[in-house]
């Protein structure tokens, strides 16, 4: 039940918004239907937390033995809670910026809002496939629509590149469908399917590229830091902060336990480029003066630690995924919320005619401070939680015989996190104003309101993890008796 | 067999209507009655009802596949007609005659979909073809139709000739028209047959535009009058692949493994073709041209796999692509600039064209939640069951990749992009009936079994 309200409380109220008349209105709405869809996904951790409330499956395409499935386990669950919160948080904190046509954009938010569920729900390759472009359409609609100059080539850009991985994967999805005992498309049976290992291999690919061009994976990240820069700012928030987190989940629960043979044999290449994506996104990131193309580039790094953690898996790195995932969409859309707050009163995101915004601003540096912080994994803040069990995750992996070398080298990227990170802080936020920066105002009681909120989060998952952890303890331990590195307890 | 009669008498009965009235109205409401009297009879013979008994002397042969595509054909005729038959009337003034042509495209249709021996196969191709040379030159004084419509005579009685000389050889070694008795024996290649069959193959693949033999095809469709390069690319063209794959099925499917690869390199040729070309086009009506080549590429694939799940697909792949493709062309006729900067800003003005277009081009680059994604799922999922042609599916998707450039092209210019689109008229109904086509469109994506339950007491 509560699966399926997730999905379609966001599709009819998007569906609806499309007719719906005045800014004002449509704002209400919007954040009204996601606020009940954040209130249905706490009842489901908590109130009705029954096996019997999380999963559905009605018939839907008998002839090709798909059918329409869905359900939450631990990890779901998380995500379906990140995205749950992310979209109110969104739309309070962009709640002064005006949109034309303002129905129609909060229509394919959420839409989008739709797609991101079922992604991370469904049970079933097609619709899971389905879920992956629906997310994927809004996206498009609202970035070339909403967008900065570029705009249009730049979404385009980014629309091909994730819709050839996207066809990769279903030709991967179609070559299991037909592999499996019983021709269908549940993901039980894509357990049972039968392939050599060279068929793995190769499938395997497929259904990485897919993934890898949504998380993004050097060297297919391109599209990111012009796509992110281009968006408007609520849509580059879903972006990084829930987007990309379907290529992660895509890894973890359509690849690694459906080919394990392939995930491990592919680790360690898959490893190493993630490591070299994440020294070379840090490296880039140190370069720029765009605050939108910073956090974009130290995305990449954050994404390739968490995708590097999958592939020498282990227990302590797969837990450390799940936390991180969360945690990742949280600090993020901090992040990008405090960078949309001095774009709209400075009109510039340049960081070098930045400066001295604490002096005018002091409420929004502090919550910066500590996102920021949060962002290069301080102890106390929820990413220490996450990156340390990532790191200690990869570095007693039993999978890859060169742990050690890839968390050395994933080490230096923390270093250089907090190098862009503070530098831009201090530039951004410290010195003396200048003319432009002198005119800058406070943050308003709504801004002050979501930061607030992240803050609390981020601090109290920092502190006391424990309830997320026991949470995705049973998915990762499918995911480990599927590579049978663990032996389910 | 009643769709055929039918087809026929109606086709007389639209000629003499020209002389009884001269009321547009009247004609185009006769035109109609005849299609919706059509699609009728053809789902009560689907259902065992005959209205005519022949003897066919195993000349022709139905079942439920070919039954299910006739019904699609009719009811897209029955579609198009409505959205554009008001069109016509600016093409030229007699009315009555090009619905009688039709009509009679309309019985070629029903028999090259049901032809049990070759002559039935030739004289269902013929019929087809011979009404749409004139279709095709209907606009007499424009130089580009009369170009076109010679090209394709041209072209076409070249074909047809290959085909009949085809015919000649297949006879000669097999001693029979009957694809019965073609498709006897073991699937040992003598020379007369491979060459007889490699005609075969270049003219039916001449019918459908598929490359290399695609090269009419953009000359044509841009030089006929728009409302009818619609009826031609759709209709005529998913006869044509029904025909194309009832030959090669039924009378050479033994002999699969032979001609596999000459048609998977034909198939990606036309892919890619038909993809590459259409990227660099200016104006949306050859851009359509091409992507008419391109998805004829798609269709190739039910060929080049030849099992159920291919023959299932080619069904629900015609009526996806016919649906989608009449659609778009109903707009694009009311258009006056057939460029894709004609469509700037369309969304502002005509917001129900343009949503509507967009789901239309959307269900043809393939996208989940529309009738073209099912389509091309099946003919993917097709190819990937045969086990041999991996590397044509793979083509085959990255083609499909190249696809979404252009049609979103046209996307881009209706919603994302500032300019006057043109002053048109339309009426509520068309506006209704494109609504009504799209809901189809993603009504048949999401269930695609509604229409493929129809075919279920045959596999």
């Amino acid at each position: 039940m509560i699966p399926v309200l997730l999905i379609v409380i966001p599709l009819l109220s998007g569906l609806a918004a499309f007719f719906l008349k005045g800014e004002k209105g449509v704002k209400t709405w919007a954040l009204l239907s996601t606020v009940i869809t954040l209130a249905v996904s706490l009842l489901g951790l908590t109130v009705l937390n029954k096996a019997a409330n999380l999963h559905t499956e009605v018939e839907w395409l008998p002839l090709l033995g798909s059918k329409f499935s869905v359900g939450m386990d631990g990890m779901g669950q998380v995500l379906c809670l990140l995205t749950a919160v992310a979209f109110p948080m969104i739309f309070v904190a962009t709640w002064n910026s005006s949109y034309k046509n303002a129905h129609n954009f909060y229509a394919f938010m959420l839409l989008s809002q739709a797609g991101l569920m079922g992604v991370f729900l469904a049970y079933d390759a097609l619709l899971f496939y389905f879920f992956w472009e629906l997310a994927l359409i809004p996206a498009y609609f609202l970035c070339s629509q909403w967008g900065g100059e570029k705009r249009i080539a730049v979404t385009f850009k980014f629309f091909i590149y994730t819709f050839i991985g996207s066809l990769l994967m279903l030709v991967g999805i179609i070559y299991l469908y037909l592999h499996t005992p019983d021709q269908s498309f549940a993901l039980e049976s894509f357990y049972k399917a039968v392939l050599t290992p060279k068929e793995q291999g190769w499938v395997f690919w497929l259904f990485f590229i897919a993934f890898a061009i949504k998380m993004p994976v050097f060297p297919f990240h391109t599209w990111q830091p012009d796509t992110y820069e281009q968006s408007p700012t609520a849509v580059t928030m879903v972006l990084s902060g829930v987007m990309v987190k379907m290529g992660l989940f895509g890894v973890l629960r359509w690849l690694a336990p459906v080919l394990p043979m392939a995930t491990w044999l592919n680790g360690d290449t898959v490893a190493l480029l993630c490591v070299i994506g994440m020294i070379y996104a840090s490296l880039i990131a140190m370069q720029q003066d765009d605050l939108k193309r910073l956090i974009a580039y130290s995305s990449i790094a954050h994404m390739g630690l968490m995708c590097m953690a999958i592939f020498v898996t282990s227990d302590q790195g797969l837990q450390g995924v799940m936390i991180q995932m969360f945690n990742h969409g949280i600090n993020i859309i901090g992040m990008w919320i405090v960078v949309e707050l001095i774009e709209r009163q400075m009109h510039t995101r340049k960081i070098s005619e930045l400066g001295g915004l604490a002096q005018k601003a002091p409420g929004l540096a502090i919550m910066l401070v500590v996102v920021a912080l949060a962002n290069v994994a301080l102890p106390l803040t929820n990413a220490f939680i996450g990156e340390f069990l990532l790191f200690s995750g990869v570095f007693n992996s039993t999978v890859s015989k060169v742990g050690y070398v890839f968390a050395a080298a994933g080490g230096v990227t923390i270093i250089l996190s907090a190098v862009y990170t503070l530098n831009m802080i201090q530039r951004v936020f410290f010195g003396n104003t200048n003319t432009l920066t002198g005119t800058m105002r406070d943050i308003k009681f709504n801004e002050r309101f979501v930061l607030g909120v992240l803050v609390i989060v981020i601090l109290v998952i920092g502190v006391y993890p424990r309830p997320f952890l026991e949470l995705t303890q049973g998915s990762v331990d499918t995911i480990l008796s599927r590579m049978i590195i663990k032996h389910p307890s | 067999m009643n769709a055929i009669v039918i087809s026929a008498i109606w086709g007389v009965v639209m000629m003499f209507s020209g002389i009884f009235s001269r009321n547009n109205a009247v004609i185009r409401g006769t035109a109609l009655t005849g299609l919706a009297l059509l699609i009728l009879v053809n789902i009560l013979e689907m259902n065992g009802v005959l209205l005519f008994k022949v003897n066919l002397h195993g000349m022709l042969y139905f079942d439920s596949f070919n039954l299910l595509f006739n019904t699609i054909a009719f009811g897209s005729t029955f579609l198009y007609a409505i959205l554009s038959g008001r069109d016509m009337e600016k093409v030229g003034k007699s009315v009555s005659d090009y619905f009688a042509l039709i009509f009679f495209i309309l019985c070629g249709v029903s028999i090259s979909s049901s032809f049990n021996t070759l002559l039935m196969l030739f004289l269902g191709i013929e019929i087809m073809s011979i009404p749409l040379y004139i279709l095709t030159g209907t606009d007499k004084r424009n130089l580009k139709s009369n170009e076109a419509s010679l090209k394709y005579f041209l072209m076409g009685s070249f074909s047809t000739g290959l085909m009949l000389m085809g015919i000649t050889l297949i006879y000669g070694a097999k001693g029979s028209f009957s694809l019965d008795t073609i498709s006897l024996g073991t699937g040992a290649l003598t020379p007369m047959v491979s060459a007889g069959l490699l005609l075969l193959l270049f003219s039916m693949s001449f019918k459908v535009s598929a490359a290399p033999f695609h090269f009419w095809t953009p000359d044509v469709y841009d030089g006929a009058p728009t409302v009818f390069t619609s009826f031609m690319a759709t209709i005529i063209k998913s006869a044509g692949f029904i025909a194309f794959l009832r030959l090669f099925d039924d009378a050479f499917g033994e002999m699969h493994p032979h001609w596999q690869l000459v048609v998977s390199i034909v198939t990606a040729a036309t892919l890619i073709i038909g993809n590459i070309t259409a990227v660099f086009q200016q104006s949306v009506k050859r851009m359509l041209a091409y992507s008419s080549i391109a998805q004829a590429g798609f269709m190739m694939f039910a060929l080049v796999a030849l099992n159920n799940l291919g023959r299932q697909g080619l069904i629900f792949y015609t009526a996806a692509y016919s649906i989608a493709t009449i659609g778009v062309f109903a707009v694009l006729i009311k258009m006056k600039d057939y460029t894709f900067e004609g469509f700037n800003g369309l969304a502002k003005r005509q917001p129900v064209l343009a949503a509507t277009t967009a789901i239309f081009l959307l269900s043809l680059a393939g996208i989940p939640g529309t009738a073209g994604f099912m389509a091309k799922f099946y003919m993917l999922a097709a190819a990937v069951s045969n086990g041999h042609v991996m590397w044509l599916v793979i083509v085959g998707v990255l083609c499909a990749a190249i696809s979404v450039y252009y049609y979103f092209r046209v996307i881009q210019a209706m919603y994302f992009k500032e300019g006057d689109a043109q002053e048109m008229e339309v009426s509520s109904t068309f506006k209704a009936l494109l609504v009504i086509m799209a809901a189809i469109v993603v009504l048949l994506g999401l269930f695609p079994h509604w229409l493929l339950d129809k075919l279920n007491y045959f596999f």
